[in-house]
């Protein structure tokens, strides 16, 4: 039943993702691969689409996931997964929160959880970065192509422009037009 | 009281739906805004739980701005309260993807975009860095959290290993070090 794996899977991913935004990825990139509800392009192309509209990210991809796989229901069903336990858990944490902050528990589990984000963030980096410089798989012939140099280059400028505290959506906007340009001049594998 | 509360509950609404629909970047750039329509405008919390917040949302799982929305909705009018700002703050997230991701897919159909994602995927590819090196820049210091970090990193990068099970050992590993070790000084 579509509705309920789409509800348990992105239950999964707000139960158990800590630190919001891109710390949800390696998770949720898990998730939608295994059940085939995207591939690994596609969802770096919904990042950039997530990241051009308003709202949190994980609201924007569970959406998104849920109405590709199974319409206005599937939406429903994942955005509500990706929800309800930040909801219940905040209500718990809200009504004993001194106790919650002070805690030893969770300092210790936060101690843990934080550097472990870091490693699945770089690896979830690394896979990304295969999909989008070797799209058609590592090859020593890749380096012979233009296309490779450009996403490179575009890559090293965008990550430039970001370490100069340009926003987010005018580096998206930027590597569109560039895309579109190169494109023209027939860079981009058919 | 009763009356009261429900018209809390709907001022909610309205803050955290015009904050879903207007910011862009998720959870942590919601934060500025919360701050300046639930304290300074509408009065609804004190500055002193905004403090908080971020500590908070940070240590619970799930998304910033939800997490956010429903403990200053619970902190302002009890449960109605949170659940009225947490729908509101993704409703608007939640029909404008509905609306995208309708015509989405066709529009891959046209060269223009097709080309147009070629680039913005690199683009991507930066940010997603970039989120990397803030983390890393945050994350504490030291030998276990360096190790824990590679650790999670290698397991993850060369192992089809669940993401699930190297957040559960990071945790456990965490709670041990951090009972267990000699204390070294507290991150504020």
């Amino acid at each position: 039943m579509i509705y309920l794996s789409l509800f348990l899977s992105f239950l999964k991913i707000g139960a158990f993702t800590f630190g919001g935004g891109y710390a949800m990825l390696p998770l949720i990139e898990q998730e939608v691969l295994a059940h085939g509800w995207l591939d690994l392009p596609q969802l770096v192309d919904f990042v950039a689409v997530s990241e051009s509209t308003p709202g949190p990210f994980a609201i924007n991809i569970a959406t998104y996931v849920g109405s590709q796989t199974a319409g206005v229901l599937g939406a429903l069903c994942a955005t509500a997964g990706v929800v309800l336990p930040s909801f219940v858990v905040i209500l718990i944490v809200a009504r004993c929160y001194l106790a919650f902050k002070n805690s030893r528990v969770v300092k210790g589990v936060m101690s843990g959880l934080k550097p472990a984000v870091v490693g699945l963030i770089a690896a979830a980096v690394l896979s990304i970065g295969q999909a989008v410089l070797f799209p058609a798989g590592f090859g020593w012939a890749v380096f012979n192509t233009a296309a490779f140099w450009c996403s490179v280059a575009l890559f090293a400028g965008a990550l430039a422009a970001g370490l100069c505290k340009v926003h987010p959506i005018l580096i998206i906007a930027c590597s569109a037009a560039l895309g579109v340009g190169l494109g023209y001049l027939g860079v981009w594998p058919a | 009281m009763k009356q009261n509360r429900l018209k809390i509950a709907l001022q909610l609404f309205g803050i955290f739906f015009q904050i879903g629909a207007f910011t862009f970047g998720g959870g942590y750039a919601m934060i500025p805004l919360i701050q300046r329509e639930t304290v300074e405008r509408h009065r609804l919390i004190d500055q002193s739980d905004i403090l908080d917040i971020v500590a908070i949302a940070e240590s619970t799982p799930g998304p910033i701005a939800v997490n956010s929305a429903t403990f200053i909705g619970y902190q302002a009018a009890g449960v109605w309260g949170s659940l009225a700002a947490t729908l509101g703050v993704v409703l608007p997230s939640f029909c404008i993807i509905l609306i995208v991701s309708a015509f989405l897919r066709q529009v891959m159909d046209y060269a223009v975009v097709r080309y147009a994602f070629a680039g913005i995927r690199s683009g991507v590819l930066s940010l997603v860095a970039l989120a990397l090196l803030k983390m890393a820049r945050q994350c504490p210091k030291g030998v276990v959290p360096a190790l824990l970090a590679v650790g999670a990193f290698l397991v993850s990068a060369l192992t089809g290993c669940s993401v699930l099970l190297i957040i559960a050992a990071a945790a456990v590993i965490g709670l041990a070090t951090y009972l267990l070790l000699p204390r070294q000084e507290e991150t504020p």
